[in-house]
């Protein structure tokens, strides 16, 4: 799959699609699985996880409710050790911003730590239509770039490819971007590593500008910190002359301190690993080391509107681990393709709604994807209560509500398309609260029962398509009791 | 010891041999069942589809019929989690919204004294050895609800551990959802589809005779989905194993 999530179908749609493809699915289930039982593992060795776990929540929710206050400190010790900081509202207001400032360097390349605030505003494409290239360097990235594909995954977004493919992408596609994949590569681990190896190493080598996100800025100091498992973020956030950091405004933490809560809980829920090999703290600017010129772009991109709701804030509390996607076995099935947005799983079903609003089709279908099986929250390490704020969602989409957009109170109208799920809710809702015509529709469903059809009409024939119908029985139980016990009993 | 059954919509209408299994396991105990015939539905899905507002006077009604009983027991996970978890919710919502806090004080009194029937066997009534005899090999599907939701943990393996004849073996992948999730099984058919048939392959690939859960909404998907598919265990409540005895076995 290529092209832009724009235009996207809704989820039921494209998860039909890849429900559909069979080296897709292999993929995904054998990857998450992996994964899933590693980090299982990895987080049983704790005897304290729980209360990192609450540790975790309550520091992301104390510096969510005083951002404002953290925001500030963080400016002026980024400023104070020698970094410009920009504050940018959304996407495209970011992309100007990075775009003009990779400009009055005079390059027209630049390296880039794996990012999703930039995957996030497609700052790839905004420098793109400005002339400049930007190259991924992340293994996984850059997989996904050279396949001119989307990715799929928070931390692994060639999750949907299996190592066949990604031999193929690199013989067809290296040479385009630089330096072409050895003779006779084959689809070893070692071998597409080191091909990756030869071709990243002459990027890095020759770039003048990287770009990176960040997994923490700390307020107290100024700091940026990324963490990784490669060691090519570092190569980035170190080479280059100019460094310029995009990280959304959630971010922040406020003292060294409370990194170290996330420090053991991201590597385990994440990679499952006790820590992330690679973890690289930058200050504003060193004299005679590293980047000469430093700027910290704080995107905010819908996030101060999600923080003015009470139940949906709590998506912002995220570390981007992506525990909730490998556990999920609505995204084992469907891939991350299928969301429309660069956050799939779970978490994206709560965070792009919020973040792009419920107005488009995708936005619309993302709160019902999900059975609600509550593995989404049971692994998150900040105790994000997913199903919680994806049935919040649904409430927008077929009640409205009141919602923040760019800072203004708005009323929102129930979304179209569910009228007669509306209805339908509204008449069982009145014969539940009617226990004779309650009664009056079991017997009537009973004495008709030899009738039934196998196959229903309407939105019940997505049912009767794979999955048969229980029988009707001859007698509800209500009346059972009735008989057997006697009239009004129990009443 | 006298208690309410509350048997759930979908059990009142389509499987009425888990609400006769129930009173006669319960009776079998010494417990008195009553079962209070306004009862109707926990509003579960129209709280899970969005329809809050919905599922607000089914919550008081539910408070109404079974504000007066000491002890309420339902045979299925997913309703019990609604009263126990979402109900206080609901309360809290209608409060903050400024509805005042009548919805809240209505449900007060049943939230802690709803039971879903494993947990009322083994913590309430405080057995594990049920008295019955079901010589059959089963498997069992933990649902997401009953694990997730209620905690209910090895309460049901230690039930059907203790039944005579009966074979537990375990089932694969058994914490993964079975993909009905309500009406997630039509608005997002072909994924509740594909895990309703890797839930399936799981069961039919440990051998066992007869596939059991708490819960007869995710049966009627995992059931259904076997029928089509012609593969696949029985799917029984755990009530009806639980009520087979030597002189009068499940049929």
């Amino acid at each position: 799959m290529s092209g832009t999530f724009v235009g996207m179908p809704a989820f039921p749609e494209a998860a039909r699609a890849a429900v559909g493809d069979a080296t897709l699915r292999a993929n995904l289930r054998h990857a998450t699985h992996t994964i899933r039982d590693k980090r299982a593992r990895a987080v049983a060795e704790l005897d304290d996880w729980a209360r990192l776990r609450e540790a975790g929540k309550r520091i992301k929710d104390h510096t969510l409710r005083h951002l404002d206050r953290y925001l500030l400190r963080l400016e002026e010790a980024v400023t104070a050790a020698g970094g410009t900081v920009h504050w940018a509202a959304d996407a495209a207001e970011a992309n100007r911003i990075v775009t003009r400032l990779v400009q009055e360097t005079g390059e027209s390349e630049v390296v880039k730590v794996k990012s999703m605030a930039t995957q996030e505003i497609g700052l790839n494409e905004a420098l793109e239509a400005a002339g400049v290239r930007a190259y991924e360097t992340d293994l996984a990235e850059l997989i996904v770039q050279l396949g001119h594909d989307r990715p799929s995954h928070i931390l692994v977004p060639a999750i949907h490819r299996n190592r066949g493919e990604i031999r193929d992408i690199f013989r067809a596609e290296m040479g385009r971007w630089g330096r072409p994949a050895p003779e006779g590569l084959t689809d070893t681990p070692a071998e597409l590593a080191e091909a990756a190896r030869l071709h990243l190493r002459e990027k890095f080598l020759r770039a003048r500008v990287g770009i990176s996100g960040a997994n923490f800025m700390v307020a107290e100091t100024g700091t940026l910190v990324v963490v990784e498992s490669e060691g090519n973020g570092r190569m980035c956030l170190t080479l280059p002359e100019t460094l310029i950091s995009v990280v959304g405004v959630e971010k922040v933490v406020p003292t060294w301190r409370d990194l170290e809560v996330f420090l053991q809980t991201l590597p385990r829920s994440s990679t499952a690993e006790r820590m992330n090999p690679y973890t690289s703290t930058w200050t504003g600017t060193t004299d005679s080391d590293g980047p000469r010129a430093f700027h910290l772009v704080l995107l905010d991109n819908g996030r101060t509107d999600t923080l003015a709701d009470e139940v949906g804030r709590q998506a912002l509390r995220c570390i981007r681990c992506s525990a909730c996607l490998n556990v999920c076995p609505v995204y084992e099935r469907a891939g991350g393709h299928a969301y429309g947005s660069v956050y799939p799983g779970p978490i994206g079903a709560i965070l792009s709604p919020q973040l792009r609003g419920t107005a488009s089709a995708v936005d619309a279908s993302l709160p019902y994807a999900s059975s609600l099986c509550g593995a989404c929250y049971e692994v998150c390490p900040v105790a994000i209560d997913i199903p919680e704020v994806l049935v919040h969602l649904r409430e927008r989409v077929v009640e409205g509500g009141e919602v923040t957009r760019r800072g203004v109170r708005v009323r929102l109208r129930p979304a179209k398309g569910h009228a007669a799920e509306r209805a339908a809710m509204r008449a069982a809702r009145w014969v539940f609260g009617h226990p004779g015509a309650l009664r009056a529709g079991q017997r009537l469903a009973s004495r008709t029962r030899a009738v039934h059809p196998r196959t229903l009409p309407g939105p019940g024939r997505a049912w009767s398509a794979t999955r048969d119908l229980p029988p009707v029985p001859a007698e509800p139980f209500r009346d059972w009791w009735r008989r057997t016990h006697g009239e009004g009993s129990g009443a | 010891m006298r208690v309410a059954l509350f048997l759930t919509c979908v059990n009142d209408t389509l499987y009425p041999d888990t609400g006769r299994a129930t009173v006669k396991l319960l009776t079998r105990l010494g417990v008195e069942v009553d079962f209070p015939e306004a009862q109707t539905c926990c509003g579960q899905a129209h709280y899970n589809t969005g329809y809050r507002h919905q599922a607000e006077p089914l919550a008081r009604h539910f408070s109404d019929v079974f504000g007066g009983y000491e002890a309420i027991v339902t045979p299925s996970g997913s309703c019990a989690a609604m009263v126990r978890e979402l109900y206080p919710r609901l309360g809290e919502r209608a409060r903050a919204e400024g509805r005042g806090g009548g919805l809240a004080a209505a449900v007060a009194p049943v939230v802690p004294r709803t039971y879903e029937l494993t947990e009322f066997l083994v913590d309430v009534l405080g057995v594990t050895d049920v008295g019955a005899y079901y010589p059959h090999t089963v498997t069992y599907h933990p649902t997401c609800h009953g694990l997730r939701s209620l905690r209910l943990g090895d309460r049901p393996a230690r039930l059907l551990g203790a039944v005579k004849g009966l074979d537990l073996v375990e089932l694969p992948g058994a914490e993964e959802c079975c993909g009905f999730g309500g009406t997630f099984a039509v608005k997002n058919a072909a994924v509740s589809a594909a895990m309703g048939a890797d839930k399936v392959r799981n069961a039919e690939s440990t051998g066992a005779d007869v596939l059991c859960a708490a819960d007869n909404s995710c049966l009627m998907h995992i059931g259904g989905t076997m029928s089509r598919l012609k593969a696949g265990p029985r799917p029984v409540h755990l009530a009806e194993i639980l009520a087979s005895t030597e002189e009068e076995p499940l049929t």
